[in-house]
């Protein structure tokens, strides 16, 4: 018995030496993974142009029926997606939302994505709401002036159109990357571009010494 | 003689410092259980009140004097206050006697605790033996069968347990001759008492655990067949008083084992550069090693079964005191 407790002692006196495995969330974060179902993104294409056309399939898909959109038609002269709606409205209940994924798998362009985003709690319910402005990816280069004419539209001439370049889709990147990439120095996926404000590499370990 | 221990104020004094002390010891017990038990399990524990979490005792005791005070409809209305009072006046009361050196100032005598009573070891063990009636007269009174089971449960382990620290502390007193803590720990000089009586230390410190409701020994609150034994219908600061008097009484008992075994504010050898700490210091840190074994003991030792735990007390430990008692005994009486 006496040598059990002493081996006993003995363990946790050790344990006491060596550093603690916690993540002192909020200062470090762990990254999370490629294919994390966090808060919604909408992507563009690369030229800036929406992926959404406002078609509702995610919508439809949405088991809880979080996601509300309301469509609108693209002007041709200066269209928001490329095709001939747009979402003009794109609201999801983030307090109703179980972060299945389908909205993402019914999704004909791959514009809805879930994002690595996790910490998503709020003083104020109406917050909990996110509208198409928080969820659309960001594009810094994106002003009216350089918006390219788009060769797609409602209405507009379809001769001479040359092939949308699609971009890089979020499927692929996600591939990509779980192929390539260690998850420990990944960037985030979904990110695409996206300026996340979720860091990605942990310290090293010493330095968060608390 | 009227040495400046008998002045009013001096003594006035020292009750306020010991007071403070004790409840600053008591505050930051908790931290250190916490923090100790945190590194142990490989986490950081309080670290986000203050820094290293240093102010964490003073937000958890605010939060436990803000507390609604829930309790029984049912309860006896008397005693269910008497449970948690006496558990901290008795651990408060325990401490008076407990010395922490002597100093020669202007050519008087100085004493470092309030009452130099000269039978203080009998008065320290009646005081803490006290502490049983808190703990069950709070699982009585709470009229629930969780508090009742861990009221029975701690007056047997704590009497069973009282025999065996008495026995003990016997092996001790018969070396020294007295029941004078002072003298007690005078008697040390040069050899302290862990070296003559090893046995009763462990015996006594094991002991201790069971005085102290800690794991391995904590069967009067095992939370997972009792939820909190017999503060369970306790909140607030109610349950405030208990908690101090849990860690006050750690204090205590970790404090006569100093006094008693590792030669009380002695310094470690008796030369340069050793005896130039204060003895209160060398005191204080003895009591905060042993406070640390207490806390790495019970992060480290799974709570025994009840009828194991009476066994051992019984079985174990009281033969093996009652041997110490006779072989202490025959070695003095041969060399006397």
């Amino acid at each position: 018995m006496i040598k059990e407790i002493a081996k006993g002692l003995a363990f946790t006196l050790k344990k006491m030496g060596t550093h603690p495995i916690t993540v002192q969330w909020p200062e470090e974060q762990k990254p999370v993974s490629p294919r994390h179902r966090g808060r919604h993104i909408l992507h563009r294409y690369d030229n800036g142009l929406e992926r959404c056309i406002g078609c509702e399939l995610c919508a439809a898909a949405c088991p809880v029926g979080c996601i509300y959109v309301l469509a609108a038609e693209n002007d041709p002269k200066s269209p928001i997606s490329p095709g001939e709606r747009y979402a003009e409205r794109y609201e999801i209940n983030l307090m109703r939302c179980i972060y299945c994924g389908y909205c993402a798998e019914a999704c004909p362009t791959e514009a809805i994505t879930l994002g690595p985003r996790f910490e998503l709690a709020d003083y104020r319910r109406e917050r909990t709401v996110v509208t198409k402005a928080e969820l659309l990816e960001a594009w810094p280069g994106f002003t009216e002036a350089q918006r390219p004419p788009s060769p797609v539209g409602a209405g507009a001439d379809q001769t001479g159109r040359e092939e949308l370049d699609p971009g890089v889709r979020p499927r692929a990147a996600w591939a990509a990357q779980e192929k390539t990439l260690d998850t420990e120095t990944a960037p985030l996926p979904g990110a695409l571009g996206v300026p996340v404000d979720v860091p990605t590499v942990i310290e090293p370990r010493g330095t968060r010494r608390r | 003689m009227i040495g400046p221990d008998d002045l009013w104020w001096v003594l006035l004094i020292k009750c306020g410092v010991l007071v403070v002390f004790l409840l600053t010891a008591f505050a930051y017990l908790t931290l250190a259980e916490r923090k100790i038990s945190a590194r142990i399990q490989l986490r950081y524990g309080p670290n986000r009140v203050g820094p290293f979490g240093m102010l964490q005792p003073a937000a958890d005791g605010l939060k436990l004097f803000f507390k609604e005070n829930v309790a029984p409809a049912q309860r006896d209305k008397v005693l269910y206050l008497v449970g948690p009072s006496l558990a901290g006046g008795a651990a408060l009361l325990a401490y008076a006697v407990i010395p922490w050196g002597t100093n020669n100032w202007f050519g008087h005598e100085f004493h470092w605790d309030i009452a130099h009573v000269n039978v203080g070891l009998l008065f320290i063990l009646g005081i803490t033996s006290l502490g049983v009636y808190s703990l069950f007269l709070g699982g009585f009174a709470s009229n629930s069968k969780y508090s009742l089971l861990g009221g029975l449960r701690s007056s047997a382990q704590l009497i069973s347990y009282e025999m065996a620290v008495s026995f003990a502390l016997i092996g001790v007193v018969i070396l020294s001759g007295s029941l004078d803590l002072e003298k007690i720990v005078g008697s040390q000089q040069g050899l302290w008492f862990i070296v003559l009586q090893p046995l009763a230390f462990i015996l006594y410190f094991t002991a201790a655990f069971a005085e102290t409701n800690r794991l391995p020994f904590d069967l009067p609150e095992a939370e997972t067949e009792l939820i909190a034994g017999y503060h369970t219908e306790y909140s607030a600061m109610r349950f405030g008083l208990y908690f101090l008097g849990e860690y006050i009484n750690m204090v205590t008992v970790c404090s006569i084992a100093t006094a008693l075994f590792l030669g009380g504010w002695l310094p470690l050898l008796p030369f340069h550069p050793f005896d130039w700490i204060p003895g209160p210091i060398w005191f204080l840190g003895k009591v905060g090693v042993l406070l640390f074994v207490m806390i790495w003991v019970r992060w480290t030792l799974p709570r025994l079964r009840y009828d194991r735990l009476m066994n051992f007390g019984w079985k174990v430990l009281l033969p093996l005191g009652l041997i110490n008692i006779v072989i202490t005994g025959a070695v003095v009486a041969l060399r006397a």
